[in-house]
């Protein structure tokens, strides 16, 4: 399968590979996919008294798509408010990164780590969980 | 010089030897006739060169001439031998033997027999990739036609014990086909000592064309006969109706000759590049060789790199063009089952390259491989989560992940 050219980009430049501090309460940490699927992503962002997210990280195991997919996510991530990051659309991505349909799953499950992330930081800063909207998998 | 992308997928399809290639070519044009017209020259000629590339094939696997069915490849030979002895020998049994770590051509096959009425028991693997021979004499039954067991695996290159399968069939009074498309130009193949009743083969995983295979069918001790499943003009002692393929069949024999005459050779050659390779890979951290390393053929090696997702890697791995054993084509991806089938857990299958050498390979492309693969699996793993907690000493087996 041919790659676009942004995805190759992503691949070959990852932005904002890396670890934050999970035990601050700033940082909420998303873990989502699974190793007998073919991919993990974890998202971590960092988040100031503002609402704003200051950083945003990741790791993934999985293929190009899912590497591109988590790599724009962080980078659309870092200066939005929370509520602004809720809002990003898996479709987004798929359309940013020129996705074909076998690979829409890899948007999906960055969209699914950005809101996983979110409530992990939501849950550890005494605020009430949000409802996952939708169920992918 | 290194030209790129360096070819390390010859378990899929080798190139066409220049002169396999050479000897084709005047069966395109001039010599163009059909191997069945009896009236004339152009005819004659065709019929001629059929009859050599038999004899040609017939030396590399010490068969008669007679005995070469001309097929259009080893998916068809799977077919014709499988469906052919279940309905040539439907008064004797209607069960079948056979291996989960098979090929699709044997698989599926295999699937269809159990549609239209037969049995097939599919015997599980070791770790190793190996059949068990004391399973598979417990799995005879009364009824079973036919034992189908690969002889060297396409993924793994795990070679099965066929000498010993066949003295069980042959104890059990059973036929005995086997899928020899990896091996047969690779190692020596020897019908008669290896007791093989059956045995498809094709031309494009030796250095010959696409289209073109074989299906070796026994004629003595015992005589075997498959119900043809194609209808038309009984061509192949009416087993395989068709017009010959002349130049593929002509590029067939040559490559079987050039098989027989280079093998030695070249087995020396790749199996010490092979395992350099593998020697040098196996450095990397958490890597594992897949399947057997004694009982398996000379150009192959499967590798498991833990913690990197195979497609991934392979898009790391542009400059070299190589197989991975996982298939991320789909929300539900499906990791080999070949690999599955020796046990493998599902990450570890998705994160396997397969690499096989040719007889084009040189010393100077395995050194940029090894390089190559060495970077990627590094830079991988740098981004890896998994890689990260594996790292911290985290059991990934403890974590719940999502149910995706």
């Amino acid at each position: 399968m041919a790659y676009s050219d942004k995805v190759i980009d992503h691949y070959n430049n990852p932005r904002n590979v890396g670890t934050l501090d999970k035990a601050k309460n700033s940082v909420g940490t998303g873990l989502v996919g699974a190793p007998e699927c073919g991919d993990v992503m974890r998202l971590q962002i960092e988040v100031d008294e503002n609402q704003i997210i200051t950083d945003a990280k990741f790791k993934t195991f999985g293929c190009g798509s899912a590497i591109a997919s988590s790599s724009l996510a962080t980078e659309w991530l870092k200066g939005k408010s929370v509520d602004e990051a809720l809002a990003i659309d898996n479709m987004d991505i798929v359309e940013e990164l020129a996705l074909p349909p076998v690979k829409i799953h890899c948007s999906v499950l960055a969209e699914d780590a950005i809101k996983s992330a979110i409530n992990d930081y939501r849950v550890k800063n005494g605020l009430p969980a949000l409802e996952m909207p939708k169920s992918h998998h | 010089m290194l030209t790129f992308p360096i070819y390390l997928d010859n378990n899929a399809t080798t190139p066409l030897d220049p002169r396999v290639l050479e000897a084709m070519m005047p069966y395109f044009t001039g010599k163009f006739g059909n191997a069945a017209s009896r009236n004339h020259a152009f005819g004659w000629h065709a019929e001629e060169a059929v009859d050599y590339a038999r004899e040609q094939i017939a030396s590399l696997i010490n068969c008669s001439p007679k005995e070469i069915i001309f097929t259009s490849g080893a998916t068809e030979s799977d077919n014709l031998a499988i469906k052919g002895v279940f309905e040539m020998y439907a008064s004797k049994g209607n069960h079948i033997i056979t291996t989960t770590t098979e090929h699709k051509a044997v698989l599926d096959t295999c699937k269809h027999i159990e549609k239209i009425g037969g049995k097939v028991t599919y015997l599980p693997v070791n770790a190793e990739g190996l059949i068990d021979l004391q399973q598979l004499e417990e799995a005879i039954t009364d009824k079973t036609i036919l034992i189908s067991i690969m002889y060297g695996n396409n993924e793994v290159g795990v070679i099965q014990p066929i000498r010993e399968i066949s003295a069980i069939a042959k104890k059990r009074g059973v036929l005995f086909f086997t899928d020899a498309t990896q091996a047969v130009g690779k190692i020596p193949v020897d019908v008669e000592a290896d007791g093989i009743d059956l045995m498809a083969f094709s031309g494009h995983k030796m250095y010959g064309p696409k289209g073109v295979g074989a299906l070796y069918v026994r004629r003595k001790n015992p005589r075997v006969k498959v119900t043809a499943q194609m209808d038309g003009g009984g061509h192949e002692r009416g087993m395989r109706s068709g017009t010959l393929n002349v130049p593929g069949i002509v590029g067939l024999g040559k490559a079987c000759e050039i098989a027989k005459q280079d093998m030695e050779k070249d087995t020396a050659r790749l199996s010490a590049m092979r395992d350099r390779l593998e020697k040098e890979l196996l450095t990397i951290e958490e890597s594992y060789v897949n399947g057997s390393r004694e009982h398996r053929l000379p150009h192959v090696t499967n590798i498991s790199f833990k913690y990197v997702e195979g497609e991934g890697l392979m898009m790391g791995v542009k400059d070299i063009a190589v197989s991975s054993g996982s298939a991320c084509t789909s929300a539900s991806l499906e990791p080999s089952y070949v690999l599955k089938a020796l046990g493998l857990s599902d990450d570890l299958a998705h994160s396997s390259l397969r690499f096989g050498l040719s007889r084009f390979t040189t010393e100077e492309e395995i050194d940029f491989a090894i390089n190559h693969v060495k970077e990627a699996v590094a830079k991988l793993r740098e981004m890896s989560p998994l890689w990260e907690m594996f790292k911290e000493g985290i059991d990934l087996n403890s974590i719940e992940w999502a149910d995706h």
